[in-house]
């Protein structure tokens, strides 16, 4: 067991590693010139005399360009430990960790109940439409057609049909501008009404994959030996199928250790179709003004959320799989 | 590796978007058929099967059709993609099949452009994945020992990392793309799956007894892996290649549409990208942004359910009565 | 008579038409017989087991009738049949290795599959702690998971399964193959103790080791390409045999004690027939060095001598 959990650390923490090293390199590597680039972009940005010293100077020793490039590179990391992502350019003063804290609720209010939601109702759909001729000629179609579909373009039929056609939801926003965020059941009522939109989207594509992935193990499962030898022996379908059931969604469930970074690209995407005040338009208006610090930070925040959501499914896997724990315990 | 992982590193698409690129689900894909059904002769008995197969063949004409208009529809093209005409926002007619955007470009000829685009972007990226993920896997499995040990840490890295993110810092920084550089980065990164699953493969390929007797024999690496090991996957490594081939596609269009892709060709995913950012949405200017995605959808999912057709067709277990 | 089969067809479905894996087989097991089953690899033992208890879908059903204890089995009828499964007629599969299921306690399992049965799980547990034991597996084993046991032990713990209800009739796939000599020795005497026990009345034991069947088996069948070719006392079909395959099967064992199945049948030139389209006539007479016009026609499987049953047409 601890040998199991000292690699998965072992390789995350290189994972990390890596990411913060490509962080900090590709501005310093890309051609043109990134950084003289924000320098000179900076002037543009301020509006009083003081105010575009401080920030020139600012980045001047935040990149610390006069200095060599291994400092550079500890300069990068230490301020990284002290929970420093650098200063917004678009949103000056700001520090981009409050940008990406506000962003937070929002992201993970729309991801984690679509991945767990999706995760549930895919399996046992796709569960029960494995072998069953009826029901697998109406899943699979559309769950392949789920599944293959761009995550922003399901956003956008959605906002188009449900939205501008028929306004049954908002089409942008997180909540009603006219109302003050307070903690009240009007408020909570109309953030769930911003949110459903964005949330069915992300749900309905990662349901089709969960569907098709439980359809297709469990018709291996149902064709191995142990489900034939409970068939032989007169066990009821019920029995098989649980067992089926349950050995199918291991390997689901590091699917979904592999499928997180996707998911999150495409809860990214979908907040911006729906203008949800996520991560995903964070990134969009990063992009669209240039800030790199803010581009950089998010890039960062990404891979350590992705790392924490792997690091959790392997707990889960463990919990699940007496295989792994067997194997773990230093036993046969 | 314990079986359930094995199983995992099958190709019968499991896939969600994220999925495909976890080849979640499947099954041995290496599976030599039993001499028991070994009646007809191998070759023929694929064709056999790959004509039955209403999956492959439906899958296939999806994905044939969609090659099609991306090789002649840009030649039917009456504008370029970045001409402006005089009719702006119009839904489609006959001088504009597709309708124009708000600006009064031609949507036909920004699509017919965008399919071509999606195809060349999933050869490249397909291709350069698909190499390295058989110089890592095949190298990784049949070495073992240690030089296993750094690859499989490195594809564990490269695994976790998610390859948009990456490609958001670098395109982000980058002023401008170009298809072959797009594709030659979402190819860099979406290797690693594949890369593992050739590993398993290729471990339980070489504990057989040929490829024994080929080392025995004392030939050089490289030979037995493309003589012996290499042609006893080549169902397996068409199959990694479609699912990596429509893994790229999927990834571009995401980098499109944020913005970050190329800005001097038109892609399905910038596609959507302007008529999200020009308010064609808000419009209900369906005419511009449904058909890019029906496009990748078709293309996408055709390459997914031909795959589900290949391998019912090399796995005789999971044939349908 | 506690088996009888009469004309028992089982066929596959494939695509490329149907393969005939058993064709017209009649035979019977008396109470307390233990039946050896043997032939080369791909000839139907498997498919005559499993059609006694479990036609999976590929298999169909096709003609001839099976009669356990006066009983008629409706094989065909997968719903039907299940009242007989485990409780009549039981089977320790040719895959026992893993036939557990990797994710389930071995106790945990037995406990769902016997009270899916209609059985008390705690009022038998005793007796299923007790047959561990006689096969040498202390009742750890119900705690544990079959990734824990080896292949011998998770073989054994099988039998003791499969065999709890006390069914009439008992097939016993290969059971053998996977283990090396010393363990085959034992795992063959359990089943004989087991019979001896009265834990199943009559067994089918499917083996390509003829030795273990002459230690073993009061009565031994031989069949050809899905077709029967003989059946007599062990001693008969080992010192005796009239078929002319059976004597060219023990003939080319250098001595009793090799499988068949790692000679490959040297002895025999040429390869069974592929049964998608088998020959009309003697399956056999391809290879057989007695064929004369006669073979173009099936012989009949007739009784030669007493409980001596042969068809060729050689021998009538
Ligand atoms: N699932 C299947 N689909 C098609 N044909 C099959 C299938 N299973 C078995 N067969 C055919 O049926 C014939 C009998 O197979 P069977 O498994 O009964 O052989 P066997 O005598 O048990 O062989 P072995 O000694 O190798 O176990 C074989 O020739 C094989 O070609
Ligand atoms: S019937 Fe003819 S071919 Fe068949 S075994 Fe007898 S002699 Fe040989
Ligand atoms: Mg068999």
């Amino acid at each position: 067991m601890r040998r199991y959990f000292a690699r998965k650390l072992l390789t995350y923490s290189l994972t990390f590693i890596a990411a913060v090293t490509v962080d900090w390199a590709i501005p310093r590597l890309m051609p043109g010139n990134p950084i003289d680039d924000l320098l000179a972009r900076i002037g543009t940005r301020c509006n009083t005399r003081e105010q575009c010293d401080a920030i020139s100077s600012y980045f001047y020793n935040v990149f610390g360009l006069h200095k060599p490039l291994w400092v550079q590179y500890l300069t990068f990391w230490k301020a990284l430990f002290q929970g420093n992502l650098g200063i917004s350019v678009m949103s000056f003063p700001e520090p981009v960790s409050t940008l990406i804290k506000n962003a937070i609720p929002y992201t993970l209010g729309l991801l984690v109940p679509a991945i767990l939601l999706s995760f549930w109702a895919g399996n046992k759909v796709g569960a029960l439409a494995a072998r069953r001729k009826i029901l697998d000629n109406t899943v699979l179609p559309l769950s392949y057609t789920l599944t293959a579909t761009p995550y922003q373009w399901l956003a956008m039929v959605l906002a188009w049909t449900f939205a501008v056609t028929w306004r049954f939801f908002p089409i942008s926003g997180g909540y009603d501008p006219l109302r003050t965020p307070s903690w009240s059941f009007g408020f909570a009522g109309d953030l769930l009404y911003h949110w459903f939109l964005p949330f069915a989207s992300l749900f309905l594509v990662q349901f089709g994959g969960w569907a098709i992935g439980m359809r297709n193990m469990i018709i291996y499962e149902l064709e191995s030996d142990y489900a034939h030898y409970l068939e032989a022996l007169g066990a009821p379908r019920k029995l098989v199928r649980k067992y089926a059931y349950r050995n199918a969604l291991l390997p689901q469930i590091s699917g979904l250790a592999l499928a997180i970074g996707a998911i999150v690209g495409g809860a990214l995407v979908t907040e911006i179709v729906f203008g949800y005040p996520g991560v995903g338009s964070l990134i969009l208006s990063a992009i669209n003004n240039k800030d790199y610090f803010a581009i950089q930070g998010i890039f960062l925040f990404i891979i350590v959320g992705v790392l924490i959501a792997n690091f959790i499914v392997d707990i889960m896997y463990v919990i699940i799989d007496p295989r792994t724990r067997i194997g773990m315990q230093g036993g046969s | 590796m314990t079986r359930s992982d094995q199983k995992h590193d099958g190709l019968a698409t499991g896939a969600s978007t994220a999925a495909v690129a976890s080849g979640a689900a499947g099954g041995a894909a290496v599976d030599v058929p039993s001499p028991k059904v070994r009646t007809i002769n191998r070759r023929f008995e694929f064709l056999y099967f790959a004509i039955r197969n209403n999956k492959l063949i439906l899958g296939l004409s999806i994905v044939i059709i969609c090659f099609l208009i991306a090789i002649i529809g840009p030649l039917l093209a009456k504008y370029s993609p970045f001409q402006y005409t005089t009719s702006y926002w119009s839904p489609p007619s006959s001088r504009h099949w597709f309708g124009t955007t708000q600006d009064g470009r031609d949507v036909y000829a920004q699509f017919a452009a965008g399919m071509r685009s999606a195809f060349l972007i999933g050869t490249i990226g397909g291709v350069i994945a698909s190499v390295v993920a058989m110089l890592v896997g095949f190298t990784a499995g049949y070495r073992a020992g240690i030089v296993d040990e750094i690859l499989s840490m490195v594809t564990n890295i490269f695994l976790v990392i998610p390859a948009f993110a990456v490609l958001l810092v670098i395109a982000g920084f980058l002023h401008n793309v170009s298809i072959p550089v797009e594709g030659l980065l979402v190819g860099l990164l979406s290797w690693p799956w594949a890369a593992r699953a050739l590993r398993a493969q290729t471990f339980s390929l070489v504990a057989r007894d040929f490829i024994g007797m080929a080392r025995l024999s004392a030939q050089n690496s490289w030979r037995i892996i493309f003589r012996e090991i290499a042609p006893n996957m080549s169902s397996y490594l068409f199959m990694m290649f479609i699912l990596l081939f429509g893994g790229a596609i999927l990834i571009s269009a995401t980098i499109d549409f944020i913005g970050l892709g190329p800005q001097f060709t038109f892609t399905l995913g910038k596609m959507m990208n302007e008529a999200q950012t020009n308010s064609g949405l808000l419009l209900g200017m369906w005419w511009w942004f449904i058909p890019p995605g029906i496009a990748i959808t078709a293309i996408v999912g055709g390459l997914y359910i031909m795959n589900v057709g290949l391998d019912e067709v090399f796995n005789p277990r999971l044939r349908e009565m | 008579m506690s088996l009888r089969v009469e004309n028992l067809k089982v066929y596959y479905r494939t695509l490329a038409g149907d393969v005939q894996a058993l064709d017209g087989v009649t035979f019977g097991i008396a109470d307390g017989e233990i039946m050896g089953l043997a032939g080369e690899s791909g000839c139907g033992k498997s498919t005559l087991g499993n059609s006694l208890i479990y036609l999976s879908g590929r298999m169909k059903y096709v003609d001839g009738s099976v009669e356990l204890d006066n009983k008629e089995l409706p094989i065909a009828d997968m719903h039907e049949m299940d009242r007989f499964r485990y409780k009549e007629v039981s089977i320790i599969p040719q895959y026992a290795m893993s036939a557990l299921n990797p994710t389930r306690k071995i106790g945990k399992m037995a406990k769902e599959i016997i009270e899916s049965r209609g059985v008390d799980y705690h009022s038998i547990l005793p007796e299923f702690t007790r047959r561990l034991e006689l096969v040498g597996l202390s009742d750890d084993v119900l705690r544990m998971f079959s990734l824990e046991l080896s292949g011998g032990m998770k073989q054994r713990a099988v039998m003791v399964l499969s065999t709890l209800l006390n069914p009439s009739l008992l097939i016993a796939d290969e059971i053998t193959s996977a283990l090396d000599v010393s363990t085959q020795k034992a795992v063959a005497e359990m089943l004989v103790e087991f019979r001896d026990r009265g834990f199943v009345k009559s067994m089918m034991v499917v083996t390509h080791d003829l030795s273990i069947l002459h230690q073993i088996a009061d009565t031994i069948l031989v069949m050809y390409a899905g077709h029967l070719a003989e059946k007599a006392a062990a001693e008969v079909i080992i010192n005796n045999p009239r078929h002319p395959y059976t004597r060219l099967l023990i003939s080319s064992l250098p001595e009793v004690g090799v499988t068949y199945a790692k000679k490959r049948l040297t002895g025999i030139a040429g390869t069974p027939p592929a049964l998608l389209h088998p020959p009309t006539g003697c399956r056999f007479k391809e290879r057989c060095p007695l064929a004369f016009e006669k073979c173009v026609e099936q012989p009949p499987f007739i009784e030669v001598d007493k409980g001596h049953f042969v068809a060729c047409w050689k021998e009538i």
